[in-house]
């Protein structure tokens, strides 16, 4: 028989917010956690550095399985995941591209879903259409993790991106954070913006007027506290910024090539931008970046983007034993 | 003497207070097309109101609405009133009021939501502000613009 599943009511995060325990719980939103759970999942990402590096070594996940169920490509996320299940001593069960499999056949996610419950004990689902991950969550019984649904949300990026401001400054409160970039479409801009929020960080928001940040997740913002700054030129903040966390601006946004060129070029990062910027100032990126830092910013000591993709293994680590239920206080 | 536009009705619903403009939807949710119905509407719009200025009525002759048309009311109108007449008097009088989660009764405006692909699920939006309406989509937590125009 399957494990009741701690249910939490999806429109009311209020008991999510206030609970100490994580176990048999779903992440779909970074809105469903507080400052508090954020927080313990980062302390304990911090204890898991070494595991994720491999110079110490855990089975405490034998005989678990995660199911990786990606319906969109993804290479950080589905093998930061695997990575951090492989090194906890658990197995991963890779069900990537099922356009191949049963949803080719007509198959519903929440049938799929079902059925791949039965063969894991926590499932991370990557999907194209926004809202998949509480759905998924809704009909599973075992923990579902959003590895990013759509446009919308992606919270384990966002936790990895907080946990490496905090790591590589020291603390996020009171860090100027400029966000730059494609803010409109890109999904770990708007959770990461909220969670800055939420962490008392201070924003700065450089888009194209057509790719500023939606007013939702601005008003979001207000409503934790902080008022964001918009900005079209990063030349006008840079000189400001402790972080800047770079998007890639996608071509097929624009209807015109040429107003794609103007703004692409305009929010390059290479090393003449950056000799106004703050000798400590670390620049992060989530995505596979294609032209918007010059790879000759990879060896200055502003570049963080390779540490940042590691740090999803010790932040997954984290979330895994959290929601399998490990006693984190023993073993480690 | 006083000059009533529409006479009073026997038995059956006067849903008053309705937002001016609002009429027309209120009779698409109440199932008004012209065939299914066999009894009398009567719509008066853009009438003076002591409340709201103005305000449109309707009137339904011999039938009384279930409550998940009534909370489709409240989608669109707030402040609308529930009037359920029997035998000439008023027997029943209530204001739409909308539930903290209204569920299969507005689809969601985004088209990529997964609540809009054949999932066996009901839509469903935690109400955030009731007057005006305002709802967010518990799966894809998108605010639903133009209501109205999504009700099913």
């Amino acid at each position: 028989m399957a494990t009741s599943k701690r249910s939490y009511r999806h429109f009311d995060n209020s008991e999510m917010r206030n609970m100490s325990t994580f176990r048999n719980s779903d992440i779909v939103s970074i809105r469903d956690l507080s400052k508090e759970s954020i927080e313990q999942i980062m302390d304990l990402a911090e204890r898991m550095i070494p595991y994720a590096r491999g110079e110490k070594k855990t089975r405490v996940l034998e005989g678990r399985i995660l199911a990786n169920l990606f319906f969109e490509p993804s290479t950080r996320t589905r093998l930061s995941f695997e990575s951090a299940m492989v090194r906890l001593g658990g197995e991963v069960l890779d069900v990537s591209y099922p356009l191949m499999t049963s949803v080719a056949k007509g198959e519903t996610l929440a049938d799929t879903i079902r059925m791949v419950e039965s063969y894991a004990d926590v499932i991370v689902l990557r999907h194209p259409h926004e809202g998949a991950a509480r759905l998924a969550a809704h009909f599973s019984t075992k923990p579902v993790i959003n590895g990013g649904d759509g446009a919308g949300q992606h919270p384990t990026q966002t936790i990895l991106d907080l946990f490496t401001i905090r790591r590589e400054k020291g603390k996020i409160e009171g860090m100027n954070v400029v966000m730059v970039g494609d803010l409109k479409y890109g999904r770990t801009a708007h959770s990461l913006a909220e969670a800055l929020a939420l962490f008392g960080a201070h924003l700065w928001l450089v888009a194209p007027q057509n790719l500023q940040m939606p007013k939702e997740t601005i008003k979001e913002v207000e409503r934790l506290g902080q008022k964001p700054k918009l900005a079209s030129k990063l030349e006008e903040v840079i000189a400001e910024a402790d972080v800047l966390y770079v998007t890639r601006i996608q071509r097929e946004r624009f209807p015109d090539p040429s107003e794609y060129l103007k703004v692409a070029g305009s929010y390059r990062i290479d090393k003449s931008i950056l000799r106004e910027a703050k000798k400590d100032l670390i620049i992060m990126h989530p995505l596979p970046r294609v032209d918007e830092i010059a790879p000759e910013v990879d060896n200055t000591p502003h570049a963080r983007y390779f540490q940042q993709a590691f740090n999803g293994v010790p932040v997954r680590m984290a979330i895994l034993l959290l929601l399998l239920g490990v006693d984190v206080n023993e073993g480690f | 003497m006083k000059d009533f536009r529409v006479t009073p009705i026997r038995n059956g619903t006067v849903i008053d207070h309705i937002e001016c403009g609002m009429a027309l939807k209120v009779l698409r949710i109440i199932g008004v097309d012209g065939e299914k119905i066999h009894s009398t509407v009567s719509v008066l719009m853009h009438v003076p109101s002591k409340k709201a200025g103005w305000k449109d009525v309707v009137k339904v002759e011999d039938r009384e609405l279930d409550p998940s048309e009534v909370d489709k009311i409240a989608l669109i109108s707030p402040r609308a009133t529930i009037n359920i007449i029997r035998d000439f008097n008023v027997a029943e009088k209530y204001k739409v009021r909308l539930p903290d989660v209204v569920r299969g009764i507005v689809r969601c405006g985004n088209p990529n939501c997964i609540t809009n692909l054949s999932e066996p699920v009901e839509p469903e939006f935690v109400v955030e502000c009731k007057d005006p309406p305002i709802l967010r989509c518990i799966y894809c937590d998108r605010i639903l613009e133009n209501i109205s125009d999504h009700i099913i």
